[in-house]
């Protein structure tokens, strides 16, 4: 157990709504759901994980941290905002799952290995190194992340898109030496330190 | 010191559904003089499209008749048919109105023989039937129709038909010379009865109720099962007129949503558990209703209707909003959607989907007195005016989604206070 998590489980005990309602984005928006289930049946990827919205809504309120904290239904969120555009409480459905999906994997709770979760800490830490997305570096280490020889099998799987877009000037081969980057990195990095000093503080991480 | 004014002690009563003839009888069988205006060619409202009322499932056409029958035995009350409130100005007591007639065609000669319409060969939509048959173009609104006189509609003016239904009168009843008329009157105090509109499911886009014929909705589903509807009282699905026998009823189809209407129109729920009971009669144990529903709502005593329902194996019921209706070869809807119980993802095939629409305030779409205080649906809350100054009151589903039996009260306690503004501001008035 993350100690984040164990200062968490200490500060709420059992009452995982408030939890949520304090330190999740749009968390306090949970307690609106009347299960009426439109999110569910409008998810386009609805059949491909284990809880839905409107569950994952009333397994908060029933108290079951561990079960919402450690599920990959959050991780599975797409982005296509049907949920949003059809519940009839206009709850932020889609922030929700972002916000749920965040905190999970800042008490480090969240399933390790979810595809999506890894991609998107690659993307942040390729992104931070310079304050410009490296793609061929970023691609690289999405195809490597599952080790050594099944990332051969996804760069011969993909060396034709590859040459097509070296071809378009679309990707450009000398990105792996260095890269282009913005001009005061430094600069970038203190900006991200504050923002996250100031997320923390709000999400009451630190005091 | 106090002062006399001269006033009207004339009660306006704007509409002439349930709600509005009620107000209208309650203050005429008081002894007050009444105007009850109607836009439409008849009273009756909308509750005179329905087939059957919960709970009791009498006929609405008995409710009609007795206050029908009320209403001819009454001299104080004028009513004015196909008549619309342009504007309001004045103060309680001192009320002037504008008023909007529009030409019937058809004078009180009107025996309601019918011959006009033998005679007229263009067909119309019936409103009165929800558009779902047509009409000919002289026609009676409904059997029950207020008065019972025959309307021209205004497309036929100036054809041969319209000139073939006056020479089919024997009654001298049709006058195509008829204009738009506007009048002004007094008024003491006002009573607005507007009533309600069914929301407009075309709006609910998952559901496809312009795009699938077989999803309709409930007001429509009340003519399907009236004898005098458009299916001769049979539950037979609109696409290939195959009988409706596994029926889906989708609750909340419009109300309790933010991107539709934000209130719970209350009586929709036991609109659908009356409904059931209309498939129960059809087809008996072959019947199979389904209601798709977040909460069932039925308040008060209407629970003990819903416990009657639920013990009927024909009925059953998943708690879930339906998420989207798609539509198979055959034309049967398919709904699709996540129940709450358990969280199970189902796509059920119907032969017909009955959606519960809610109840859209008509005050939307009309011109209100300045004075008049909406809530955030539309419905008339009150007055912008301090208490005691006050002469316009909102009566039924005008006021707030109501059934037939809370409409008739909310009417009556409107009458009440009608009432008394004339008495007050008829006699003397404290000057303010």
């Amino acid at each position: 157990m993350s100690e984040l998590n164990q200062k968490a489980v200490a500060k709420y005990e059992n009452n995982f709504l408030r939890e949520v309602e304090e330190r999740v984005e749009d968390g306090e928006w949970v307690k609106m759901c009347m299960q009426c289930g439109v999110c569910a049946g409008s998810c386009p990827l609805g059949n491909a994980w284990e809880h839905s919205p409107q569950k994952l809504f009333r397994m908060i309120m029933a108290g079951k941290r561990e079960e919402v904290l450690t599920s990959d239904a959050m991780w599975m969120c797409t982005s296509c905002y049907s949920c949003i555009v059809r519940c009839p409480r206009k709850l932020p459905i889609t922030h929700i799952m972002h916000g749920l999906a965040h905190y999970s994997h800042r008490l480090e709770l969240a399933p390790k290995g979810q595809p999506t979760r890894e991609l998107a800490r690659i993307f942040w830490q390729n992104l931070v190194k310079t304050g410009r997305v490296n793609e061929l570096k970023f691609s690289l280490a999405v195809y490597f992340k599952d080790g050594f020889v099944q990332g051969i099998k996804n760069l011969l799987s993909m060396q034709g898109i590859a040459l097509g877009l070296v071809k378009a000037r679309r990707l450009n081969p000398m990105e792996i030496i260095g890269g282009h980057k913005c001009r005061d990195i430094g600069g970038i990095q203190k900006m991200l330190a504050k923002a996250r000093e100031i997320e923390d503080r709000r999400q009451g991480f630190t005091s | 010191m106090t002062a006399s004014i001269a006033t009207s002690q004339t009660i306006l009563v704007v509409g002439g559904g349930i709600g509005g003839m009620t107000a209208a009888l309650e203050a005429a069988e008081c002894g007050k003089q009444v105007i009850l205006v109607e836009r439409n060619a008849t009273l009756g409202g909308r509750t005179a499209l329905l087939y059957r009322y919960f709970p009791k499932m009498c006929h609405p056409t008995c409710g009609m008749e007795i206050n029908l029958r009320r209403l001819k035995g009454n001299r104080n009350v004028r009513v004015m048919t196909m008549t619309e409130v342009l504007e309001v100005s004045g103060v309680r007591g001192d009320y002037t109105v504008k008023l909007k007639l529009s030409p019937r065609y058809v004078n009180a000669n009107c025996t309601a023989c019918g011959e006009c319409a033998k005679a007229v060969e263009t067909e119309i939509d019936n409103p009165y039937e929800y558009n779902l048959a047509k009409t000919r173009a002289a026609y009676l609104p409904h059997n029950m129709a207020y008065p019972m006189h025959y309307v021209l509609d205004p497309s036929i003016i100036g054809t041969a038909d319209a000139e073939k239904a006056r020479a089919a009168c024997k009654y001298d009843a049709i006058e195509l010379d008829m204009q738009e008329e506007i009048v002004e009157i007094k008024a003491g105090a006002i009573v607005w009865a507007t009533g309600w509109k069914p929301y407009d499911a075309a709006k609910i886009q998952p559901y496809g109720y312009d795009r699938f014929a077989n999803v309709i909705t409930s007001v429509e589903f009340e003519r399907f099962a009236n004898p005098h509807g458009p299916t001769g009282g049979k539950l037979l699905r609109p696409s290939d007129g195959k009988e409706a026998k596994n029926i889906a009823f989708i609750q909340c189809a419009g109300s309790r949503d933010e991107n539709h209407l934000r209130h719970c129109s209350r009586i929709c729920c036991m609109a659908s558990l009356k409904q059931t009971h209309y498939v129960r009669e059809a087809y008996g144990d072959d019947a199979k209703s389904t209601i798709y529903y977040i909460d069932i709502r039925v308040i008060d005593r209407l629970e003990d209707f819903y416990l009657k329902v639920q013990q009927d194996p024909t009925v059953s019921f998943i708690k879930s909003k339906v998420a989207k209706i798609v539509e198979d070869k055959a034309g049967n809807p398919v709904l699709h959607g996540v129940d709450t119980e358990g969280y199970h993802r189902y796509a059920t095939t119907h032969d017909l989907v009955v959606l519960a629409v809610g109840m859209e305030p008509e005050t939307r779409g009309i011109k209100l007195p300045d004075d008049m205080l909406l809530d955030s649906s539309g419905f008339i809350e009150g007055s912008n005016l301090p208490a005691g100054v006050e002469g316009i009151y909102g009566a039924g589903a005008a006021t707030s989604p109501l059934d037939v039996n809370r409409s008739v009260q909310s009417a009556t306690a409107a009458a009440l206070r009608a009432i008394q503004v004339v008495h007050k501001t008829s006699t003397v008035e404290g000057v303010r």
